[in-house]
């Protein structure tokens, strides 16, 4: 199959691995990976303060962009949902509507896309570590994937994951929210690493980056020993 | 004079630093979903029981008219006098107005969120009048010259020992970490108030169309008493609160106990429709309804976000608010706080003043999934924000929105940033966390991540 990748902005610039990790998993599951050069970013930041229009602008090019793609892989779980949920309602009233909605039909998050569409859990990765899993809000409550990561981290040989009381609950990051209300953002993310660490855990695994930004963000300025990693990354790991 | 916004980031600073607020609303609201989860589970099927409690409202609120209509006939059947306030200050007037006839000395009053809404014990006490909150929460916050942490626990930020205090200061009781002793020595300044109280003052759960009665939960029996002694009895009542049949309480009555409070059912469940009638042996000699809109019909009149009016202030979208769970209840400013009151408060007070509210929250989604009638809360927040900047945008924000649109669609210029924030890193590792540094709101308290050496976009470049 003929799989687009999207790579978001943040995840290009500053998480490289992570897409990466994703290229290569697909590719060694005999798919065909295009990562069109002319798409970074997909509006998000701006819908969520509210500048509608301004969103569309950047939205609009990526509707454009990918209306012929097969499968497209959102390397993302809150990017992922600005594509399968977002779009629909931002382009509503418009001349773009339907395009909007194919291409929420066609729109996958990476872990998401590998159990539900193509089946597989086993890629065959081994991850010596202790972990626990964090839900991006996005993915688990606007596109319901709760399960998937963990079919997959469940595959992972000497791997063992210890499920945090709470692992539903927000980290704190939010976008622009992590900004506009850092003190709230940052106590979020208090709780968040506290109820991680209860477990033990080496490693806080998520399938978002956003929300291990800003986790690694706090664990690095307090100095705690813990971690932070992609699921594709640890699924890409022999 | 600080702006409301101002006021709450301030407020949100002192709170979210406060570790034994942290751990006191965290272990509360822990228990909280242990037992709620447990009361949900005997549901036969707790996601079908929203959705049937979702339409229920969708048919109360898309046919209001008729069902006040006919709410207000039944009631005024049997000889109750139905009032009707568009505003708080008419409904305070009105309310005043019973009180002045009656010449009443002391009111009783049980809890009602529409009371603290439209501020009726201030315009009371004003006019000269002693309210006592009969709710025991209530109570203790109406001591401390406080308003509700919480619509639901007013007084879930106070320990035991908080309240003991507070006792023994206001009604030089003798300390104790007792809740039981406690209850009772509350109970005491309580029952002598019921009794001399000339009218009794009450908030109303549920408004039932078919039989023109209002449906009062509680835990206490204070509202019963509240409705049973004083010879006057007035209740307050949102406009949204009215559900179309008898029947549909079998379904709320739990349902608003297990979502609120993790009950399987509340202590007391009481419905009034009218003053002592010939032959009955209780009741008061009056009664009078006063249905309060207050803004409520401009949120009717937002088909987008006319959901909002299905809320049956349980209270569960703040117990699982992290935001609600960081700053409190009281950093809100407003009488209804968390998800819901974000919400609907730019509707009841004013968009631009109240905006600041649907912005603080990382849209997490909690609340939209707990919501027992289905509000789609979080991605009100989302409309309440595009509301916002389409009517009055911030030029700077708007401005660099279309910068960055400017230069995320062109992948030179978009290439050519990454090198630009890649070239300026070890510059701003000076700045970092001073007053110079730009990222100061992220840096304060986070590291920043390094921009990659290799972005994947180069990566890619060099590997085709």
């Amino acid at each position: 199959m003929k799989v687009t990748l999207f790579i978001p902005c943040f995840v290009d610039a500053l998480f490289p691995r992570v897409g990466i990790s994703m290229v290569q998993i697909l590719e060694r599951l005999g798919h065909r990976v295009e990562c069109p050069e002319e798409i970074a970013c997909c509006g998000q930041p701006a819908f969520n303060s509210g500048y509608w229009d301004e969103s569309r602008a950047v939205a609009g090019n990526v509707l454009q962009r990918l209306k012929d793609a097969e499968a497209v892989v959102v390397a993302s779980g809150s990017c992922g949902a600005m594509l399968k949920v977002f779009y629909p309602e931002l382009f509503g009233k418009t001349a773009q509507a339907e395009d909007a909605k194919a291409l929420s039909s066609r729109t996958w998050e990476f872990s998401d896309f590998l159990v539900s569409r193509l089946g597989v859990t086993d890629l065959g990765a081994r991850f010596p570590a202790k972990v626990t899993f964090h839900d991006g809000c996005h993915g688990l409550r606007e596109l319901g994937i709760k399960k998937s990561p963990r079919a997959l981290l469940s595959k992972v040989r000497d791997l063992e994951l210890i499920e945090m009381q709470d692992a539903e609950t927000c980290c704190g990051f939010g976008g622009t929210f992590a900004a506009k209300f850092s003190a709230i953002s940052t106590a979020m993310g208090d709780v968040k690493c506290a109820s991680a660490a209860e477990t033990n855990a080496e490693y806080i695994v998520s399938n978002d980056s956003s929300c291990l930004m800003h986790v690694q963000g706090l664990l690095s300025r307090q100095g705690r020993p813990m971690k932070t990693i992609h699921l594709a990354e640890v699924l890409a790991s022999q | 004079m600080k702006t409301f916004a101002e006021q709450f980031l301030d407020q949100a600073r002192t709170v979210t630093r406060d570790l034994r607020h942290r751990g006191l609303i965290q272990t509360a609201l822990r228990k909280y979903e242990v037992q709620r989860d447990r009361r949900k589970g005997a549901f036969q099927s707790w996601p079908d029981a929203r959705q049937a409690a979702a339409e229920t409202k969708w048919d109360a609120i898309n046919h209001l008219d008729a069902y006040l209509d006919e709410f207000a006939q039944k009631l005024a059947a049997r000889g109750t006098k139905v009032h009707w306030a568009t505003t708080a200050p008419q409904a305070r007037d009105i309310i005043l107005g019973i009180v002045r006839e009656k010449k009443a000395r002391s009111i009783i009053k049980s809890k009602a969120m529409t009371a603290e809404e439209i501020h009726l014990n201030d315009a009371l006490e004003k006019a000269g009048y002693e309210v006592v909150e009969s709710d025991l929460g209530e109570f203790i916050v109406q001591l401390r010259h406080e308003a509700p942490y919480h619509i639901v626990f007013p007084a879930m930020h106070l320990t035991r020992d908080e309240i003991s205090d507070l006792f023994q200061r206001e009604l030089g009781s003798a300390p104790t970490r007792e809740p039981e002793e406690l209850t009772m020595i509350a109970r005491r300044a309580l029952r002598k108030k019921y009794i001399t109280a000339d009218i009794g003052i009450t908030g109303a759960n549920f408004a039932v169309a078919e039989t023109g009665m209002i449906s009062i939960t509680e835990n206490e029996g204070n509202a019963r008493l509240t409705a049973a002694l004083p010879k006057t009895m007035i209740t307050l009542v949102g406009i949204e609160k009215v559900l179309p049949r008898l029947e549909d309480l079998a379904l709320f009555l739990p349902m608003l106990a297990t979502a609120g409070a993790g009950q399987s059912i509340t202590c007391y469940n009481s419905q009034y429709g009218g003053p002592r009638q010939p032959g009955e042996a209780d009741g008061p000699d009056e009664y009078h309804v006063v249905l309060l809109d207050n803004r409520r019909t401009e949120l009717l009149a937002d088909a987008e976000q006319r959901d909002a009016l299905h809320c049956i202030r349980c209270g569960a979208c703040l117990n699982v608010c992290p935001i609600f769970r960081n700053v409190g209840g009281h950093t809100y400013g407003t009488t209804y706080s968390g998800p819901i009151g974000s919400v609907i408060t730019p509707h009841l007070r004013g968009l631009q003043e109240w905006k600041h509210l649907s912005s603080a929250s990382s849209l997490c989604g909690a609340c939209t999934e707990t919501c027992p009638v289905k509000i789609d809360l979080h991605h009100h927040l989302l409309h309440n924000r595009r509301n916002s900047a389409t009517a009055q945008p911030s030029e700077l924000e708007r401005l660099a929105y279309r910068l960055f649109a400017f230069i995320v669609n062109r992948p030179a210029l978009y290439q050519f940033a990454k090198e630009v924030a890649r070239l300026t890193q070890p510059l701003h590792n000076l700045v970092k966390g001073t007053r110079l540094d730009p990222a100061r709101a992220w840096t304060q308290t986070r590291e920043l991540a390094p921009v990659a050496e290799e972005s994947f976009k180069e990566w890619w470049r060099n590997r085709l």
